[in-house]
């Protein structure tokens, strides 16, 4: 599958969604990028059980802190989709890319912190 | 342990207006254990109050730093050396602590992060719950281990009040009877004598009323 996805969306590997932890989304923010979203395993696929599921609640934690920030919280975002989803992955990434567009650049951007 | 929440972002930003230069002291105790004050609340926060400021295109400079604890001299005492460098320092750490540093460093704006709530304990990971109120004068021995200071919404000592109904509390359905679980608790222990016996009017002065308390080992002392 040669399957295009945007080019201006930046992809971290991590051994699991579990991995990713509130504030190393706080900091990709602070490094002003305009959004993050995690791509995790199915729910219920998770190789170490609930990897995934902990990721969605730090998801919907870190919307709230964005939220209180005054970034808004859909810049940040939680895909699930498994490793034999390649056409999943890129709908995904256009799906985001076109969100991230619609909400404008992040204003931390514009101002070097 | 003791339980804070941390005061909302809002709040916090207004107290900084004034300043560009932050020391963010967290507490590797207790407010560590209930997930407000530590390390990581540390770095949460000082992330939260930068992105707030750079959208607003205003400077702010933040040193984090997660003391042992914000209680005992000798940590508190590790600050010394930068803490002239910042014009205001901003504390994770309980009431005692941030009051502890604002008596320490005489000259220096102390500043709350947090709300201090309770004492009490980890029900599960995430959720604390409060188990006592200090009152310096401990009736758990008469009540099957179950505080009626801090667990019935009155601090009733010989209760139920008439409030109680399916064993949930009057001022919330979804609160526990602290008698009704003493009762529970004292007929599982057989030991419902103790439920006969009338407990005596408290002497509160032993609890706030009497003034802020204070404990001395003289044999500690050096
Ligand atoms: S009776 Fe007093 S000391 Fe004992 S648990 Fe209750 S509040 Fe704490
Ligand atoms: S219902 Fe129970 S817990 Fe609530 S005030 Fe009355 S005795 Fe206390």
């Amino acid at each position: 599958m040669r399957l295009n996805y945007p080019t201006n969306i930046k992809v971290v590997k991590v051994p699991c969604t579990g991995r990713v932890d509130t504030l190393l989304i706080l900091k990709t923010f602070e490094s002003g990028v305009d959004g993050v979203y995690l791509a995790g395993c199915l729910e219920g696929e998770c190789h170490f059980l609930r990897g995934n599921l902990r990721a969605k609640k730090r998801v919907q934690y870190v919307k709230t802190l964005l939220e209180e920030v005054g970034l808004g919280s859909g810049r940040v975002e939680m895909y699930n989709m498994s490793s034999a989803q390649g056409q999943r992955f890129a709908e995904v990434a256009r799906e985001m890319a076109e969100k991230i567009r619609a909400l404008g650049p992040s204003p931390v951007k514009k101002r070097k912190l | 342990m003791i339980v804070a929440d941390r005061k909302s972002l809002d709040e916090i930003l207004k107290m900084l207006k004034p300043y560009k230069k932050v020391l963010l002291l967290g507490c590797n105790e207790c407010v560590t254990v209930s997930a407000t004050g530590g390390e990581r609340e540390v770095g949460v926060l000082a992330s939260e109050l930068k992105l707030s400021r750079a959208k607003d295109g205003q400077e702010i400079e933040i040193r984090e730093q997660t003391l042992e604890r914000q209680c005992d001299h000798e940590y508190i005492d590790q600050i010394r050396p930068f803490v002239g460098d910042y014009e205001v320092v901003l504390s994770m750490a309980c009431g005692a602590g941030i009051q502890y540093l604002a008596e320490t460093y005489k000259d220096k704006t102390v500043l709350p992060a947090v709300n201090t709530t309770f004492l009490g304990v980890t029900l599960e990971q995430g959720v604390w719950s409060e188990r006592c109120q200090g009152c310096g004068e401990c009736v758990l021995h008469m009540t099957g281990g179950i505080c009626p200071i801090a667990r019935c919404a009155k601090s009733l000592l010989n209760g139920p009040c008439g409030g109680s109904s399916n064993g949930k509390c009057e001022v919330d359905k979804d609160l526990e009877c602290g008698w009704q679980l003493i009762i529970d608790r004292l007929k599982a222990l057989n030991q419902m004598e103790k439920y006969e016996e009338i407990i005596p009017i408290k002497d509160w002065r032993t609890s706030r009323d009497g003034g802020p308390r204070k404990r001395i080992r003289e044999d500690l002392k050096l």
